[in-house]
């Protein structure tokens, strides 16, 4: 290693260097307001090109911003939830030259951001630095058109101005995250609390909310951080995962064979696999930010921001603690995937009304992935002990969750109408009585101990009543006759 | 004048980032010009303001906002009608080349 390549972690590393992987995600977050951050049109997703357009969002001579009171308070529950401080801030210009903002500037904070010096906690305990969540107002959206598609061969673009000016948060996180999983945990988490606090609707897929990944390497236990890269254009937690892996294994494999990591903006394609550059930038932009001078100072009170902080809902942290000691059986994983679908409240009424913790989170966590639709929590209460009197079998009562989450109802009503109506224990009791006198072969093989004769005194139950039987019950019957 | 504070290449740099085409004449004028500015920021600097809290706009208050309601939008054929170019209800521009900044 030569003196000028000393400060670059890991250049010329050998090939049996252990990595460890750093990454730092900036999140966008579109807030759901009714209409943009500085002006009254509707903050709508999709709809006609250019149709939510006003003076403001078209940057019009002698239009004035005005700033949402809703987006300032929804931006505070955020900054409340990541466990930031509330501070006075001002907005400023970032000046570039491209058609998605007619203004050439974006009003964005930056040297006094709203909210600055907060944390948010993964699953694990793990707390990870959130440097700011700041304001501001999101661009156009830009359509190439001619060379196939093809951005560099683009003929002409097109701009639909709906989308500017709507309100953003940007959540910049410390580079503490160690691995993709650790990055699509603390999505999965931020976008959690988004949601539970009303700021977003957090649909990575409809673009409300986005991820930019700055990713390093450097040798396990270096405390120096290697050149970054930052990724755009990952639309799932999926692809996320998928990006920083292939972008750490890119940096290593530059790293090992003695060439630096150029620091670049690259974007992943989902298609192949990788990241791409799409150009080297010589020189970082020159955006001149400098004070918004058509805009004043916010200094919320903090009479409001206490006022905001009561009104906070409870948090996926202490909704997963509650639901985990109502459940105190229940796989952890479990609990996070009741919380995430928000289907804890759901699962809690449900528990609070006599069903059995594990078999409403089997039901939350493996029939109802789709989300429970009409299905009330009282009739979730009422199928589970349906269950467990034995008058529906697990596969009824999966069918009839599936009519619940339909059509909603109580559970009895929706299985009378399956035909799934309970066989009472005499009715029972008789069939098998039947079975034995017309098996009796069968009968004295299950009596000498052959398990597979079970089988086939279930299935003939089973045929006789068209699946109505509980299996668990015929095989008690056959035991208590066999004495 | 003291020491020169902004060089000929720095003016040219601000120009394009501007987007301005200056001919050789102007460059040295401007240049010349904006550091005229630069010695009279330089005068402000030198004043010692540490006990004084930053203003951060002209005007003393904070807080303007309004509420968050729909109000009017503009109609779109009669804005289109002001761009050099429109199609399919968008405005239509030169190929943008590169990611967005």
């Amino acid at each position: 290693m030569n003196a000028n390549t000393l400060d670059v972690p890991g250049l010329g590393a050998p090939a049996d260097t252990e990595w460890e992987t750093v990454v730092g995600l900036e999140v966008h977050a579109e807030l759901a307001t009714e209409t943009k951050l500085f002006s009254a049109s509707p903050n709508q997703f999709g709809g006609e090109p250019n149709t939510h357009i006003d003076p403001v969002s078209l940057g019009l001579p002698g239009s004035l911003p005005v700033l949402n009171q809703k987006a300032v308070e929804l931006a505070i529950r955020v900054g409340l939830a990541l466990n930031c401080r509330i501070q006075p801030s001002v907005f400023a210009r970032k000046n570039y030259f491209y058609p998605d903002m007619p203004k050439d500037f974006q009003i964005s904070q930056y040297d006094e951001p709203i909210n600055v010096e907060g944390w948010l906690e993964l699953p694990s305990g793990k707390r990870i630095g959130v440097e700011r969540a700041h304001l501001e107002e999101d661009t156009g959206k830009t359509v190439h058109i001619g060379g196939g598609g093809r951005i560099h061969e683009a003929g002409y673009s097109l701009v639909d101005y709906n989308r500017a000016g709507v309100p953003l948060i940007e959540i910049v996180g410390r580079p503490e995250l160690r691995s993709a999983e650790e990055a699509r945990q603390y999505v999965a988490e931020l976008r959690a609390i988004l949601v539970a606090v009303g700021a977003s609707d957090g649909k990575m897929e409809e673009g409300s909310l986005r991820v930019d990944c700055n990713v390093s390497v450097r040798p396990a236990g270096s405390d120096q951080l290697g050149t970054r890269c930052e990724i755009k254009n990952v639309n799932s937690l999926r692809s996320m995962g998928r990006a920083i892996e292939y972008e750490a294994n890119r940096q290593i494999d530059l790293l090992t064979s003695g060439q630096p990591v150029e620091q670049q903006t690259r974007h992943w394609n989902e298609d192949d696999g990788r990241t791409h550059a799409l150009r080297s930038k010589e020189e970082d932009y020159d955006y001149r930010y400098f004070p918004e001078p058509d805009l004043l100072p916010l200094d919320p009170s903090t009479k409001w921001v206490e006022e905001i902080r009561q009104g906070l809902p409870p948090l996926p942290r202490d909704r997963r603690l509650r639901l985990a000691e109502a459940a105190p059986s229940v796989d952890v994983d479990h609990i996070g995937l009741a919380v995430e679908r928000s289907m804890d409240e759901l699962a809690m009424v449900a528990i609070g009304g006599g069903g059995s913790p594990e078999r409403v989170m089997t039901h939350i966590v493996h029939n109802l992935a789709d989300g429970f639709g009409e299905l009330a929590a009282e009739a979730l209460a009422d199928l589970v002990q349906m269950e467990e009197a034995g008058e529906l079998t697990a596969t009824q009562a999966k069918k009839v969750l599936g009519a619940l989450v339909d059509g909603g109802g109580s559970p009895r009503e929706a299985a009378q109408a399956l035909g799934f109506e309970a066989m009472n224990t005499g009715e029972l009791e008789a069939l098998v009585d039947k079975l034995i006198a017309d098996h009796p072969e069968e009968w004295t093989r299950f009596c000498e101990g052959d398990a597979k004769l079970t089988g086939f005194f279930v299935g003939q139950v089973m045929k006789a009543t068209q699946g109505r039987a509980d299996g668990k019950a015929v095989t008690q019957l056959l035991n208590a006759r066999r004495g | 004048m003291g020491q020169q504070r902004i060089t000929r290449a720095e003016c040219a740099h601000v120009a394009a980032l501007a987007r301005l085409e200056l001919t050789d004449e102007e460059l040295e004028r401007f240049t010349g010009q904006l550091d005229e500015l630069l010695d009279h920021v330089a005068e402000v600097e030198a004043l010692d303001v540490g006990g004084l809290a930053p203003t951060m706009h002209a005007l003393p208050i904070a807080n303007v906002l309004r509420p968050d309601v729909v109000g009017e939008v503009l109609d779109r054929d009669e804005v289109l009608a002001g761009a050099p170019l429109a199609e399919d209800g968008q405005f239509r521009v030169p190929p943008v080349l590169g990611e967005a900044p």
